[in-house]
């Protein structure tokens, strides 16, 4: 029998802080599968929140810098810009890319920054211990919306995503999840366009992961993953937001 | 090359481009807009250069945290609260031992302020000014040529020791227009650190953090840092001295104060007071030695500055209660003139009986 | 069989996605609690595994390793 399935190179070995179940481990493998696939080991440079993917340069086998909350996409210009050769991408949470980070992002996006933002959206705070997001849905429960988010009072979810494609300079944008094996798939199929888009100068690609979070939703995993089915893609349609390359998907 | 009339702002940017400087980001705000312009004018269209106006001064300062990344020179500009938005940006760069550079052409303040200069931002500059335990090497010109000089010298003592620089300048040295004279050339290779994150080819991945789980590691961490600062005082103390050898009366002064001063100083010798002046060029390191040298051959200081009192107190701890420190200043953008100085020098000198 | 798979008990937090999303049900949660005090899953050998290997797809541990042949 042949081995057919094993931890990728550009993933160290380092055990996942995360929680069981949650879609940041997912989500670093395949984008590490995709960089042994794509043979980016060596010339891609990662830029990490803070968050709980704050410690994401224990696991990708490549160079990260951390940025300062919110900042990631004008850290990932000025890198970008300075040594156009590597590939960089932003790995930011939906209060760094969506609260503290939306003049970043939209500004970097308006230039048609040649950056790939990677946006985990769990629909809520996760590392400081559950509070609301920009993203978190009308009358969820979040420890600063104890009695469920108001829109008269919280206003509504964010939708990024929708807001990123109206800006001419970005390129490819598309939201996936994380929560079954043929999301997983269609997720890792995103990034590589996202990643393609990147490496072929066409502009600023984003991909958007609904990401489970079972410990602040207060769910067990496989709640936690049937949720995103349920509840967050009424709120967060899955798709191709905006793709500007006319090119069909590998699938 | 020949003596250019340039403004302060402008000579900066041209001194920037001939250090070699690949990235500048910066923000609008008056009183530094002529440098901004001049590097879209100038750095936008040189070969691997990158000029972006961001959309804040926050961003800026960020872009240059992923520039300085991939080892380039890089800088941002801005003026008194726009400086007040980068300071987390700047407290990353000193935490990650990142060069750059960052000028501050002060205006009034504090909030919105007024467009003209001031010199209230010293504490801002040469205590960190922004969260945790760190410093910046702070350099003070007092003319368009030091402008010029120091610019070059502050992208090579950030490289060497790899600590953000700040040029504290202000409003009026940023727009008055003398004669100045570049030095450099531009280096024909664009200057790359040798530690930059370019993609893990060749050898392993690295990594540039400033959050630590651990306490004790990041005890050690600003130890390390403030090792290299101690490093930094022994070496780069820079001051200037105007007649001081006989002088009765030291005035201390930086910056654009200094150039008023001066003008004051040599009325007062003409009337016959002995009166000299010591110029800080490094506000961190403060020439605190220096100060307690002056103080061998004269007790009376009088610290003039365009603040409600800010240098004044480190020339206050170089002394350590020697010496008799007055105080004279003018903030909120005013500019005092060369006369009103000289009252001031003058009242002093005759309350306290100098000869 | 015409498949196997490796579940690395020390990986593994007993999330037990795997268990859920597997097409022949060939895994389980055990009582066995592994040293971080998660009970881990296993893989039953005498099973019908085809090695399709949506188990380690789906795995956020990266604990499974899937042979086929």
């Amino acid at each position: 029998m042949k081995k057919i399935y094993t931890r990728p190179k550009s993933l160290k070995r380092t055990p996942f802080h995360y929680c069981p179940g949650c879609g940041h481990s997912v989500t670093h493998r395949i984008m590490t599968e995709l960089i042994d696939e794509m043979n980016l080991q060596d010339k891609t440079i990662g830029i990490p929140p803070p968050g709980c993917s704050v410690f994401a340069y224990n696991y990708f086998d490549i160079d990260m810098a951390e940025s300062a909350h919110g900042r990631g996409a004008a850290l990932a210009t000025g890198l970008k810009r300075a040594y156009p050769e590597a590939i960089v991408f932003t790995y930011q949470g939906d209060g760094d890319l969506a609260a503290i980070g939306t003049a970043e992002t939209i500004h970097a996006a308006n230039r048609g920054e040649n950056i790939t933002a990677i946006f985990i959206n769990n629909a809520v705070y996760g590392m400081t211990g559950g509070q609301m997001a920009p993203t978190t849905l009308l009358s969820q429960k979040t420890t600063t919306t104890p009695y469920g988010r108001d829109d008269k009072i919280e206003g509504y979810p964010i939708k990024m995503s929708e807001i990123l494609a109206l800006v001419k300079g970005s390129a490819y944008i598309e939201r996936v999840a994380v929560n079954s094996p043929a999301n997983i798939r269609k997720a890792k199929n995103a990034i590589r366009k996202a990643f393609q888009v990147q490496i072929d100068g066409l502009g600023f690609s984003l991909v958007e992961i609904l990401s489970p979070c079972p410990t602040n939703w207060k769910m067990s995993p496989i709640e936690s993953w049937k949720w995103i089915d349920d509840v967050m893609v009424r709120e967060f349609p899955l798709g191709v937001i905006k793709d500007i390359t006319g090119k069909k998907d590998a699938g | 090359m020949a003596k250019v009339l340039m403004n302060g702002n402008s000579a900066i940017g041209e001194a920037a481009i001939r250090a070699g400087c690949q990235c500048y980001f910066g923000y609008p705000i008056t009183p530094q807009n002529e440098l901004i312009e001049y590097m879209a004018a100038h750095l936008s269209r040189k070969k691997g250069c990158t000029f972006i106006q961001a959309e804040s001064e926050i961003s800026a300062i960020n872009m240059v945290y992923g520039a300085s990344l991939a080892g380039v020179r890089a800088m941002t500009s801005s003026s008194s609260p726009g400086i007040s938005l980068k300071q987390e940006g700047i407290s990353y760069l000193a935490a990650c031992e990142l060069p750059a550079v960052i000028v501050n052409m002060t205006r009034g303040g504090p909030g919105l302020g007024s467009i003209s200069a001031a010199q209230s931002d010293y504490f801002q500059a040469t205590r960190g000014g922004g969260h945790g335990d760190y410093r910046t090497i702070v350099l003070a010109p007092s003319s368009v040529q030091e402008l010029a000089d120091l610019t070059y010298k502050a992208f090579d003592l950030s490289d060497k020791y790899r600590v953000p620089v700040v040029i504290l300048g202000d409003g009026m040295l940023g727009q008055m227009i003398e004669p100045v004279e570049f030095s450099y050339e531009a280096p024909k290779e664009p200057i790359i650190r040798s530690n930059a994150l370019r993609g893990a080819k060749g050898r392993t991945s690295r990594i540039v953090k400033t959050f630590t789980s651990n306490p004790a590691t990041l005890e050690e961490i600003n130890w390390s840092l403030f090792r290299r600062y101690q490093l930094i005082k022994q070496e780069e103390v820079a001051w200037d001295t105007f007649m001081v050898e006989d002088a009765q009366l030291i005035v201390v002064a930086f910056g654009i104060a200094a150039r008023i001063a001066k003008g004051a100083i040599k009325s007062a010798r003409i009337e016959g007071m002995k009166v000299g002046m010591l110029r800080p060029i490094t506000l961190w390191p403060f020439p605190a030695e220096k100060v307690r040298e002056v103080a061998n051959r004269t007790n009376h200081f009088l610290v003039f500055e365009m603040n409600m009192g800010q240098m004044i107190e480190d020339v206050q701890l170089a002394l350590e209660g020697a010496g008799e420190v007055s105080f004279y200043g003018r903030t909120g953008g005013v500019i005092p003139t060369p006369n009103e100085v000289l009252r001031v020098i003058s009242r002093l000198y005759y309350q306290k009986g100098l000869k | 069989m015409k498949g196997y798979i490796e579940i690395d008990q020390v990986l593994c937090k007993g999330c037990e996605i795997c268990t859920f999303f597997c097409p022949k049900g060939v895994i389980s949660s055990s009582d066995k609690l592994n040293p971080s005090g998660y009970r881990v899953a296993v893989f039953n050998d005498n099973s019908e595994c085809t090695g399709c290997a949506i188990c380690a797809v789906v795995c956020p541990e990266v604990a499974i390793e899937v042979y086929r042949g």
